[in-house]
């Protein structure tokens, strides 16, 4: 139990600290209900997907810093393609954009590993040629999201038997993400080459020595960082309507969420759930900030510096942690 | 089975050859190890040895020879593939994933479990939980388990490099007892080892490389070790295995003098004289508070209690920067610990030179460029492998360690196990270093895992046991035996009273 407690403390840390900031929430904005609940969900919701996708780079040991780019390209590639299907097409649409986001995300790890150029220099490259690749697509903001696949993820969620009260604060959108990185990152945690994904990024020299063939996990781990782009631009489609070329604050921000959820730059250590409840909380506390509305220049400067108060209570608990 | 195939080696490789740019590693060197034997591999730095062992594991691959396992002609291109034919390594450094737990590293390598545990218990390490993460556990018990693991997957050839080198007496003892069993029970062992006892003690064979080629294969008998040291060196020995005797003036002030330190739960009281012109050795088992004692020496730690005086003045370090400012030289085992690996050989020798305030600034090139170069040649540092210090052997790495406080002038070396994995033409370089730098005026604190060499390097030694000085022996009237006896916490003294 303790064991287990130890394992887990940072992401139980990120949920009370998660908790407090609703309560702060209520007390701020004491209307603050279902529907509230409902547009932060869609909100974080590119966010969420951008930050799974960098993590799992992360903890393989590397960086994507083309991920916003990458999602640009998959949100004006799916308002291009919604555009001219309809509904008729979602799940054409659907299955094109994850397949041209594992393609991204694969041509960016290929390049690493064959190149052995370090990735960060890669994926800065790359950053620009995919938002090329997005202005290519679509010159100015344009196409349209189909409103069958928008309905996923508007609104509330409707489970038979259970009362709309409760219902009503779960948003079909958390839902959704729930699913997305549930159908990815649990049969993988459970694999083999989620295993080789957290060796490669913890020692690569012994995974290499262990038998894990690291090109190849390598490549995986950033196809998947491209499938998950993929998702975060497709919602980011759905949610405003249209498709917009010009990648958003979603590179930062992703890495923000990484390190804050616990995961550690250099690779190894980490996991999923962290990072997707650190999302919620920088989402939160920029809410709460509009909502006290404080100068969006001061804000910044507080989140960064909340940011960097808990990465450092965190090192400093697990540096205590190691002495005793 | 037929005559043919009884004699038939399991492994033999044939002609090895490889080359990293300009610089060829192995020429022309061979290895054969039969069904249940044990050969040890052996050669000094650059020798070739680490370059043969990873052409047969699959870490680098060969540009000429052959490999055949039972007779087959075998490619090996990985490491995955060197498993599948039957060839297990043990690396000189731990290849377990250090964020992982126990049981994540063995679904790495698909090691049975129950086989493992087995083997983990045989080999004498207690406790070991399946989700322990391998990050949280001390060096020794690394080495262990990756032992146990390469027996858990029942390789046909075992491969040890170094293997006992991290390891306190007692596991060593272990590790012999069971690489020697296996052996028996018919699996291949090569052993890769700079301790002749441990090779007189286990191996059949010994295969001797030399600047990349194999000089020769001699079978295991008493007074092998000269032979064999020799077809190393390339020469015969001439100089004997200790120290030669020299009087050191211990009657005026000690250069450090340790009274009842304490630190952590394992250094206990601790005191003792370090004198100017001496090399005063220490003698302990693995985790016997040794480490504490060089960390506090080197301004790493605080003690608890006690402390120390330098040149009769109570010292109290808080930072390791303290104690350079106070002369006292920390000289890690780990190379790493003290490098810049990514740098070249002048800029590692010549940081020490500059981390000075009055020398902040425009860096003198002259001044350093001579100190350097004299650095060098005294050492003999191969530096063949221009550029990055990444790319020397180990001991030429060690003789860097050392090489850049002989650049600055060195006061109070603290020497903390400098020869690990070092083979004995540098050792003795190394000793010879130390006695020059002593007879020059400097003190020397110096442990080694390894007792032999007590006797070589050192004037005298303390021997510390269970976090306590137990004992001081002459190392001119020690012997090995004694050492042991020593280190076991069983003195001299001891057996004395019990004879009568």
């Amino acid at each position: 139990m303790i064991r287990l407690l130890q394992k887990n403390g940072w992401v139980l840390g990120l949920v009370a600290l998660m908790v407090l900031l609703f309560v702060m929430t209520k007390v701020i904005q004491p209307n603050f209900g279902a529907s509230g609940i409902g547009a932060l969900s869609r909100a974080a919701l590119p966010f969420a997907f951008a930050t799974a996708g960098m993590a799992i780079v992360v903890i393989v040991g590397g960086i994507d810093l083309s991920v916003a780019s990458m999602m640009a390209v998959a949100g004006v590639a799916s308002a291009a393609l919604m555009h001219a299907l309809g509904n008729e097409g979602s799940l054409l649409v659907i299955l094109a954009v994850l397949a041209l986001g594992l393609a991204m995300g694969a041509i960016n790890g290929a390049l690493i590993v064959v190149t052995k150029v370090p990735d960060i220099v890669v994926t800065l490259a790359m950053l620009f040629v995919w938002e090329g690749v997005a202005l290519l697509i679509l010159s100015a903001p344009g196409g349209s999201a189909a409103p069958a696949l928008r309905a996923i993820i508007t609104g509330p969620v409707s489970v038979p038997f259970l009362p709309e009260a409760i219902t009503a604060f779960i948003p079909k959108s958390l839902v959704v993400l729930v699913v997305c990185l549930a159908v990815v990152w649990v049969p993988l945690s459970h694999s083999k080459l989620g295993l080789w994904i957290y060796a490669v990024g913890s020692d690569p020299l012994a995974a290499f020595r262990s038998g894990v063939p690291i090109g190849l996990t390598r490549i995986v781990a950033y196809a998947l960082c491209g499938l998950f782009a993929a998702l975060g631009g497709l919602s980011l489609t759905l949610s405003t309507g249209i498709g917009e070329p010009i990648p958003g604050p979603y590179l930062m921000a992703s890495v923000a969420a990484v390190v804050l959820g616990g995961v550690v730059l250099g690779g190894g250590v980490g996991g999923l759930l962290g990072p997707i409840i650190a999302v919620f909380i920088l989402r939160i506390l920029r809410m709460d900030l509009t909502l006290l509305s404080v100068d969006p220049n001061v804000s910044a400067i507080i989140e960064g510096t909340i940011m960097a108060v808990v990465v450092m209570f965190g090192g400093l608990v697990a540096l205590r942690g190691r002495r005793a | 089975m037929t005559e043919a195939q009884a004699d038939m080696p399991i492994l033999d490789a044939v002609g090895i050859s490889k080359s990293f740019g300009a610089v060829a590693a192995l020429k022309d060197a061979s290895l054969r190890v039969g069904r249940g034997e044990i050969v040890a591999l052996m050669g000094a730095n650059g020798a070739g040895k680490s370059t043969l062992v990873k052409i047969l594991t699959g870490v680098l691959r060969r540009d000429g020879g052959e490999i055949r396992i039972n007779g087959q002609a075998r490619s090996v291109r990985n490491p995955r593939r060197a498993r599948a034919a039957g060839l297990v390594p043990v690396y000189q450094e731990p290849s377990l994933i250090p964020d992982l737990d126990v049981r994540a590293n063995l679904r790495l390598g698909d090691t049975p479990v129950e086989p493992f545990m087995a083997r983990v218990k045989e080999l004498g390490i207690e406790g070991l939980r399946l989700d322990d993460m391998i990050g949280a556990l001390p060096l020794a018990t690394l080495r262990i388990l990756d032992l146990a693991r390469a027996l858990a997957s029942e390789p046909d050839v075992l491969m040890l490099d170094e293997m006992t080198a991290a390891l306190p007496a007692d596991l060593v003892e272990r590790v012999l007892k069971v690489v020697r069993a296996e052996a028996k029970a018919g699996r291949s062992v090569i052993y890769i080892s700079h301790r002749f006892n441990e090779i007189a003690q286990i191996c059949d064979r010994a295969t001797v490389l030399r600047d990349g080629h194999t000089v020769g294969d001699l079978r295991i008998e008493p007074g092998v070790e000269d032979r064999i040291v020799e077809l190393m060196l390339g020469q015969s020995l001439g100089e004997g295995l200790r120290v030669e005797p020299r009087a050191v003036a211990r009657d005026g002030t000690p250069r450090v003098r340790v009274r009842g330190l304490r630190a952590g739960t394992k250094l206990g009281d601790v005191s003792f004289d370090l004198h100017r012109g001496e090399v005063l050795g220490v003698v302990a088992l693995e985790g016997q508070g040794q480490d504490e004692l060089f960390d506090v020496l080197a301004g790493f730690r605080k003690p608890d209690a006690g402390g120390f005086d330098l040149d009769g003045t109570p010292a109290r370090f808080g930072h390791p920067a303290d104690a350079i400012a106070a002369g006292l030289t920390y000289v890690p085992g780990d190379r790493s610990e003290g490098l810049l690996m990514a740098r070249s050989v002048r800029e590692n020798i010549a940081l020490p030179l500059l981390a000075r305030p009055r020398n902040w600034g425009a860096i003198r090139m002259k001044d350093e460029a001579t100190r350097v170069k004299a650095a060098i040649e005294k050492l003999q540092i191969d530096t063949r492998a221009q550029g990055e210090v990444r790319k020397l052997s180990g001991g030429n790495q060690q003789k860097v360690t050392i090489g850049r406080w002989v650049a600055t002038g060195v006061d109070t070396l603290l020497l903390f196990d400098p020869t690990r994995g070092i083979d004995v033409r540098t050792k003795r370089q190394i000793y010879g270093l130390v006695r020059e730098l002593s007879d020059q005026g400097a003190a020397v604190l110096f442990y080694t895992s390894e007792l032999d060499e007590v006797l070589q390097a050192c004037d005298r030694a303390v021997v510390i046991f269970n976090g306590r000085v137990v004992d001081e022996i002459d190392t001119q009237t020690a012997d090995h035996q004694l050492l042991l006896r020593a280190a076991y916490g069983l003195t001299e003294k001891d057996r004395l009273e019990a004879a009568s």
